[in-house]
């Protein structure tokens, strides 16, 4: 066994940490503050082409593993969740479905610039009455000579008013449940897409969050994403990517939670010394030392076993689920340990403390996650 | 051109700094080492040139087998080439016999310009660059802020800050330079850069492919020797005199004088 980071891996790690805890960590409370999409960052991101980390150098990628993807990942979320959020979205979602399912032609126009950050991606399978159960979908496409028509909505999706492309999943043909969705690309600017900016959430206010509305919208028969009738399946595989991202994000905010509280406990004297000599704290910092290196330690091996080609299915959700239990547990000790300053939003923590929650939500709910273990422990 | 950087690899700004059993030497066990900050605008430059002149980047190096690590994030940067020098007899080299192992390095190569970071963030002796430039016969300028060259005419000008002024040195090439932070912004490696630093050439060189005998290196052929190493000792408590406006300030003059001797 070998736990050790190749040189590569080690050398990305810090370089990225020491980008963003100079050129996005900074900006992060300003961005909360404002409920705005940092577009400047995302250029700024694209200037080490953190966009390309997991594809390979013929599209303009980096040519890197998932486990490097995943330690990038740590840092931006440490820097700044709803960076990390939007990065994950455009990266693990959009740019990797078309990867996946894309033909050359689709690489070419919309992979490469999504790669260079030239355009900015978003992806829809949510919907205002499917979350979960994706087989409620309503979304629909029906083919009209040379044209797809889009007719329907999405919900909570991350960049939607904001990006150049979304990946939209619809039904092609209702009788086929699961083997009916077909993905399609679709360009902002489209007539009849739309689509709304969802305020006063309770964290990742620095994302873009919106509800897109299809009435009539007509793409060319040409954006058909992957073959039709595959559009959900390619979509598991697309998340069970993604799940890496996000556990990986999930680490990063309760990190820099943890650091936060260790240096908050040594500086503040209560009592005539520092609350960092007490021992209900140093509990608290221990427990969260010993959570988040279980969660790193389930993520990468999830990232090791996909770089290998191996199911990760129940691993991807394994890591998935406790690395955002062990965030939200993080930053609520981190807030506890902050006392009143941490619960006025004057140190980062508060942020943390939001932005956590989105954790055991997005990207399958953590009750999701436990129906999938469950799900293959008991068909083994 | 032919452009040759000198780095130095450093434990990090943020690492505690504990001094070794031996009481000679920082304890490396912890410590996150770096390439030293002055060296990033040396590596900068270098580059700068090579885009706008064409040529290679060779970056130099002399440690142990972690220095590996930083000659890599040189060429993660964007230099070419990269040379380890390391032997058991550099072990407790002073400026000196540093400069002179990487002038043996240079002699080999070919070269029209040589950067070195201005002093390395650890010893901050300063001095490396200025017997470099003795040893190899060159002409130098130190800490450099700004710098123009002309490959044709092998000419350079070279700014320098100096108190309340600025200097203004032009030499001829090949030189050593010596470089501040005022420079130039180093870049970040960008990721796909990394990756291919990895197939870049980094060479190990010995004493004896220097063709230098441990009596010249290390600590026999130092001329400084460190006979020990200490940390600055705590800062003590501040005293806060109270009472009288009057009464205090004539009492903060007599410690002043007395117990802090600074008046």
């Amino acid at each position: 066994m070998d736990f050790d980071l190749t040189e590569d891996q080690k050398l990305i790690q810090q370089t990225v940490r020491e980008f963003v805890q100079k050129e996005v960590a900074p900006y992060a409370a300003y961005y909360d503050e404002r409920e705005e999409f940092p577009e400047e960052i995302f250029r700024k991101l694209a200037l080490i082409n953190f966009f390309g980390i997991i594809f390979p150098e013929e599209w303009g990628g980096v040519g890197a593993d998932y486990v490097t993807y995943a330690l990038a990942m740590e840092e931006l979320a440490a820097a700044d969740g709803s960076v990390a959020l939007s990065a994950l979205a455009h990266i693990s979602l959009c740019s990797n479905h078309i990867y996946l399912a894309g033909n050359e032609e689709q690489k070419r126009k919309y992979l490469v610039p999504l790669i260079q950050g030239e355009l900015l991606g978003a992806w829809g399978l949510t919907e205002p009455n499917s979350g979960s159960d994706a087989k409620s979908l309503r979304t629909t496409a029906v083919l009209d000579g040379s044209e797809w028509v889009l007719n329907g909505s999405k919900m909570f999706t991350t960049q939607g008013t904001v990006c150049d492309v979304v990946v939209v999943m619809a039904i092609t043909d209702k009788t086929k449940g699961h083997h009916g969705i077909s993905a399609f690309l679709v360009e902002r600017g489209t007539p009849g897409f739309s689509s709304v900016k969802l305020r006063n959430k309770l964290g990742m206010r620095g994302s873009d969050t919106a509800e897109l509305i299809f009435e009539n919208c007509r793409i060319p028969k040409e954006n058909l994403l992957g073959q039709e009738g595959q559009g959900f399946i390619d979509s598991l595989r697309v998340l069970e990517g993604g799940r890496i991202g996000i556990s990986a994000l999930a680490v990063g905010i309760g990190r820099a939670a943890l650091e936060e509280s260790i240096k908050y406990s040594k500086q503040r004297v209560q009592f005539g010394r520092p609350i960092a000599d007490f021992q209900a704290i140093q509990w608290m910092l221990a427990d969260s030392e010993v959570e988040l290196e279980a969660a790193r330690m389930l993520t990468l091996r999830a990232a090791y076993l996909k770089d290998r080609g191996l199911p990760i299915k129940k691993e991807a959700s394994m890591a998935k689920l406790y690395s955002s239990r062990a965030c939200v547990h993080a930053v609520d000790r981190a807030v506890q340990i902050h006392g009143g300053y941490g619960y006025m939003g004057e140190y980062p923590v508060s942020r943390y403390y939001r932005d956590a929650k989105l954790c055991e939500i997005g990207e399958g709910t953590s009750e999701i996650h436990r129906m999938v273990i469950a799900h293959q422990l008991l068909k083994e | 051109m032919n452009i040759i950087v000198c780095i130095k690899q450093v434990p990090d700004t943020t690492t505690k700094v504990r001094v070794g059993k031996d009481g000679k030497h920082i304890d490396p066990g912890g410590v996150k080492f770096i390439v030293n900050t002055y060296d990033d605008f040396a590596v900068e430059e270098a580059i700068r040139l090579k885009e706008r002149f064409g040529g290679e980047v060779t970056v130099i190096s002399m440690g142990p087998e972690r220095v590996k690590e930083a000659l890599r994030m040189c060429l993660a940067m964007g230099a070419d080439k990269a040379i380890q020098l390391w032997d058991p007899a550099f072990e407790d080299s002073d400026p000196y016999t540093t400069a002179l192992i990487l002038s043996k390095a240079i002699q080999q190569l070919p070269y029209d310009i040589i950067f070195c970071g201005k002093q390395a963030i650890d010893r901050d002796t300063m001095s490396v660059p200025v017997y470099l430039a003795e040893l190899l016969g060159l002409p130098q300028a130190t800490l450099v802020v700004k710098l123009e060259v002309d490959p044709n005419a092998r000419k350079f000008i070279a700014y320098r800050d100096i108190e309340g002024a600025k200097e203004v040195i032009e030499g001829l090439l090949p030189a050593v330079i010596s470089t501040q932070w005022k420079l130039n912004e180093p870049r970040y490696p960008t990721l796909p850069n990394i990756m291919k630093a990895k197939k870049k050439e980094l060479k190990e060189l010995n004493a004896a492919a220097l063709g230098l005998d441990s009596a010249q290196v290390g600590e026999k052929g130092s001329r400084v020797k460190v006979l020990s190493m200490e940390l600055p000792p705590p800062r003590s408590k501040g005293k806060i005199l109270k009472g009288d406006p009057r009464e205090v300030c004539r009492e903060l003059v007599r410690l002043l004088r007395e117990e802090a001797k600074v008046i």
